[in-house]
């Protein structure tokens, strides 16, 4: 094999743990981390002091975006009092799975030998203003107070309290948002929708696409207990949804959720006695080699996803049509179409013909996709949940969704991707 | 170029810089402007202090025809931003100077279903923050 002494191979995953997963759950979502996180450590066979590395994306922090971040390196190190020799957390890196691409090297440079890998989401909650605190009792107390004081000082005139700052101002956009956000191009939707329409545009593609995505992820979530949508969808019924941003609907966008994920990433060296077999990195694709920007890539219908998907096949010898199972990232449904092209499931251009209906990418077809349900019904987990499953698949985990109870063998290799627009990051995964 | 007022939604503004006030100010002369390598002839966007090309820190504001091509588009349905009613359509446009560089903007003036990609556009400002920032929207040429 020409590749072997790509350094990634000395990584593997021995372990995975995700906490509940669901709408709304209203906890504290270092709590959800902490319970991902310690089932994937016991899930290796580990225990904490095992642990020497941490990693997360985007780590603590991220202003104006709630709930899209449950808690940086410093406060799970603390959390869980581990003893690390290595850490590494922030957003900016190849997508949600660069820190785990990142975890491989750290492994294989010697800075660790067992690195937690975690990342948590509690947008469902933090999109209803979940876990804010009521200050409204507090306010009717410290005015019932100074109403009595106010009563005790009478010739001391009451100050009337008023609002100040911000009043009437025009909110700004700064950095790289100033390009998209004074145009009404608030979400990602919209950016994603630009690069869907282009695709369509080029290669003739149309809904039909994707809802063959949306529709294949709803089938598998209702084989996976832990999804958040698990009611059966039909064509008819995506296509009846309200439009978002077109060519997306309802169902082209991923349903916020609160979750945490984990997974450890060992030395394979140092994973000769875990708990399950290892899960062997093949190769990793973390390029971006065009403008890292979310409208000036040079060819919008492939984002930086291509990049990434090609530097994965660059440095291993198996092909596309050795994978048995591939979890692809859909934060937006067209986002899966350009990571199959990116990644060579099908040409680039064609996924047209290849998503004419689901029986190319169902449990049963060519190469199963998202198997879990993805984002679009699993629940946004923000990547990991990609990984998490092709995981599951290889070690034989999936319940009722798994792919031997579809007339498919063991899973040996699977692809796990994640990220879009600038961002993307993916792994090849082999169970031996 | 006319300053359509008529339908003005309320925009979030750019945060003025001294990097990008002759991109947002522009409008007030009637041109959209870009960053421009004085060596190379390089159009620099989104501004930043070299030519990405030469590597030459000879830049300087230079107004384009403001004639762009539309690369792709899409009509927002989702109400995102309060007084930024939809549904409006959401443009990415090439410029004619250097179809490398796009724009994300609105394409207004056209009937929504008459939104194509490949139109040829041309840009018209949107007076917003008491005359001093002009947005470049842009509308079918000639129409
Ligand atoms: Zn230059």
């Amino acid at each position: 094999m020409a590749h072997v002494d790509n350094l990634e191979r000395k990584a593997a995953i021995t372990g995975i743990g995700q906490s509940d997963v669901g709408r709304r759950l209203n906890r504290d979502p270092l709590e959800l981390t902490a319970d991902a996180c310690l089932q994937a450590i016991e899930d290796a066979g580990l225990t904490r002091d095992d642990i020497d590395g941490l990693c997360t994306y985007p780590g603590a922090g991220i202003a104006g975006a709630p709930g899209f971040t449950g808690g940086g390196v410093n406060e799970v190190q603390d959390m869980l009092r581990l003893k690390l020799d290595w850490v590494n957390g922030g957003m900016e890196q190849s997508g949600q799975l660069g820190s785990v691409i990142t975890a491989c090297a750290a492994v294989a440079a010697g800075y660790a030998k067992h690195v937690l890998c975690f990342r948590t989401v509690w947008e469902a909650t933090a999109a209803v203003g979940g876990r804010k605190l009521d200050m409204q009792p507090l306010r009717e107390k410290a005015a019932a107070r100074k109403a009595q004081q106010a009563e005790v000082v009478e010739d001391k005139p009451h100050k009337k309290v008023t609002g100040s700052g911000g009043m009437g101002a025009i909110p700004r956009a700064n950095g790289v948002q100033q390009w998209s956000l004074p145009f009404g191009a608030a979400s990602a939707a919209c950016w994603i929708a630009l690069c869907a329409q282009r695709h369509f545009h080029e290669f003739g593609t149309t809904r039909e696409a994707l809802c063959s995505i949306a529709v294949n992820s709803r089938r598998n979530a209702g084989l996976n207990p832990k999804a958040v949508y698990r009611d059966p969808m039909t064509r008819e019924d995506y296509f009846n949804a309200r439009m978002i941003s077109d060519p997306f609907c309802l169902f082209d966008c991923d349903a916020p959720a609160d979750g945490s994920t984990a997974v450890i990433v060992s030395r394979v060296d140092a994973a000769k006695d875990m708990r399950k077999p290892v899960i062997k990195v093949e190769s990793i694709g973390s390029a971006i080699r065009g403008r890292p920007s979310w409208d000036q890539w040079d060819d919008m219908t492939t984002m930086s996803l291509r990049d990434a998907g090609a530097m994965l096949w660059e440095r291993t010898d198996y092909k596309p049509d050795d994978v048995d199972v591939a979890e692809l990232y859909d934060g937006f449904s067209f986002i899966t179409l350009a990571w199959l092209e990116a990644l060579g499931f099908c040409g680039k251009g064609e996924a047209k013909d290849f998503l004419k209906d689901t029986s190319n990418i169902a449990l049963e077809g060519k190469i199963p996709l998202n198997t879990h349900g993805g984002q679009l019904s699993a629940g946004r987990l923000h990547g990991y949940g990609f990984l998490h499953e092709a995981c599951t698949q290889l070690w034989g985990e999936g319940g009722e969704r798994q792919l031997q109870n579809f007339g498919k063998s063991a899973p040996k290799l699977a692809v796990a991707a994640a990220g879009g627009g600038p961002l993307g990051g993916c792994m090849l995964l082999s169970a031996e | 170029m006319s300053d359509n007022t008529a339908e003005k939604p309320f925009r979030i503004q750019p945060g003025l810089t001294r990097d990008n006030v002759h991109f947002w100010t522009g409008g007030a002369d009637n041109e959209l402007s870009f960053l421009c390598c004085a060596d190379c002839a390089t159009i620099v966007h989104p501004p930043q202090p070299i030519c990405p090309q030469c590597l030459s820190k000879n830049l300087a504001p230079k107004p384009v025809s403001g004639k762009a091509t539309l690369y792709s588009y899409t009509i927002n349905q989702q109400p995102w931003i309060p007084g930024f009613e939809p549904p409006y359509v959401i443009g990415l446009v090439e410029i004619d100077e250097d179809p490398s560089v796009r724009l994300m903007t609105n394409i207004v003036n056209c009937d929504i279903d008459k939104v194509e990609i490949g139109m040829p556009l041309q840009v018209v400002f949107e007076e917003q923050d008491d005359g001093i920032i002009f947005m470049p929207l842009f509308e079918p040429a000639n129409g």
